[in-house]
């Protein structure tokens, strides 16, 4: 035992450097949630639009978006764009343009769902009691909206989470890369390092994305009682 | 754009969506597998087992898959566990589909009510009719769009795979990117190939949800 690898961890400044790293995806993360959050409540207010050309042109950006590999999308923006429009996007910011196009996409899917499962009856019902169309969206339809909304982009939330680490591979130095440069300075002093930082890198995401699902199981279980 | 550099390349990228696809199959048999035994396990609450499952599911659904991966390649070698680049792959889509498989079924089941089950075993059908004539139609109808929409999932995870040095789609394109420069050419051929392996199999679910849905009630 005289080797042992979880040392790896402590040498240096190698766990706040990993911890750093972490905090780069976070970022890219939080940024495109908040984005797509925004950008897709619109987006559903507009799918619910019984125009056909509307219709036609949000459901192929959905679909788009569910085809396409995440993957897929960070080369076409991070590779194509810089040969095209001659903009050279810095890997953070490819992936914060990929992640809010396919959250937007998809959290407005989710809006758009939310939205159409309100009876029509209860608008009815809303202005029936002499409620201004304000009153009606304020205290009958968002609140109901809501409710629905919360567990889905929770769920929603972890898979960004949890596909923020491929950005490495487009580059970005984040949390893989990281420990991928730990390992590497450390590959003849302990052998081993790889098991234990993709170990920890491993931990480190399920600690951050646990909560979320967790949530949303609760969420989802109080609001069918 | 480079049609020259298309035609000559073809084989290339159709070589590498037969081992996406290959890789695919082997990985979604896999996690409908291990999904069909955990969700029976949750449903029969057998205990000891159940935990197990739970701890499963939760560390699966809530771990990126190149991370898994990354663990599985690099990290289970050096305690002397050896997975090539192949069996590696099909490995963390099992570990991941298997998690994803098993909400599927497991919600399907479990959306039927159990006075259902209760009425037919008061009209003297066998434990086994029940589950064959009231139970297993509807839990069809609800597990096939999920389970269909898990198929697609772990296809398009497979996308990460090169990253454990799997010649796939994405190797390919990064490969060619990489030698020669031909960013468009690369990228068309990528966008195509993934269209090609997905979007049939995309329709073909919506057709199956849009006939499963007739056993649905009040269909």
């Amino acid at each position: 035992m005289q080797n042992l690898g979880i040392r790896i961890l402590f040498e240096g400044n190698n766990f706040l450097r990993l911890f750093g790293g972490l905090l780069v995806s976070l970022r890219i993360a939080v940024i495109s949630m908040v984005l797509s959050v925004v950008l897709g409540i619109l987006l559903g207010m507009v799918m619910t639009s019984k125009k056909r050309p509307v219709k036609f042109f949000t459901r192929f950006y959905l679909e788009t978006v569910r085809i396409m590999p995440q993957l897929v999308l960070l080369f076409l923006v991070y590779f194509g764009a810089a040969k095209h429009l001659n903009v050279n996007f810095s890997g953070q910011m490819a992936a914060v343009i990929v992640f809010t196009f396919w959250g937007t996409a998809e959290m407005g899917d989710l809006v758009r769902s939310a939205l159409e499962s309100i009876p029509v009856h209860q608008y009815q019902s809303g202005f029936g009691l002499g409620m201004t169309e304000l009153q009606v969206y304020r205290y009958i339809v968002i609140p109901q909206t809501i409710r629905r909304l919360l567990p889905s982009v929770m769920n929603l939330l972890t898979r960004m989470i949890k596909t923020t680490s491929l950005v490495v591979l487009i580059g970005v130095i984040e949390v893989v890369k990281v420990g991928k440069q730990i390992i590497d300075a450390s590959r003849y002093t302990v052998p081993d390092a790889a098991l234990w930082i993709y170990g920890v890198i491993f931990i480190l995401y399920f600690v951050i994305c646990y909560p979320f699902s967790r949530a949303a199981a609760l969420l989802d279980k109080k609001l069918k009682d | 754009m480079d049609f020259e550099f298309i035609r000559a390349y073809t084989p290339l990228y159709a070589e590498a969506a037969g081992l996406t696809l290959r890789i695919s199959f082997l990985g979604i048999l896999l996690s409908a597998a291990i999904g069909l035994l955990c969700s029976l396990v949750k449903i029969f609450k057998i205990p000891v087992l159940r935990s197990i499952v739970n701890g499963y599911i939760e560390v699966s659904r809530n771990t990126p898959l190149l991370i898994q991966l990354f663990f599985l390649y690099f990290g289970l070698p050096k305690i002397g566990v050896v997975l090539s680049s192949e069996s590696c792959a099909v490995t963390g889509l099992a570990f991941l589909g298997g998690s994803y498989m098993a909400e599927a079924f497991r919600t399907g089941i479990e959306q039927v009510p159990v006075i259902q089950s209760e009425s037919g075993l008061s009209l003297g059908l066998t434990k086994w009719q029940v589950f064959r004539y009231i139970i297993l139609p509807q839990a069809v109808t609800t597990s096939v769009p999920v389970f269909c929409a898990n198929i697609i999932f772990l296809i398009k995870e497979t996308s990460v795979f090169s990253a454990v040095a799997l010649a796939d789609l994405m190797f390919v394109a990064k490969d060619l990117i990489g030698i020669y420069y031909k960013t468009d050419e690369a990228l068309l051929m990528l966008v195509a190939a993934y269209l090609i392996i997905l979007l049939p199999i995309s329709l073909l679910c919506s057709w199956i949800e849009r006939r499963v849905r007739y056993a649905e009630f009040g269909n």
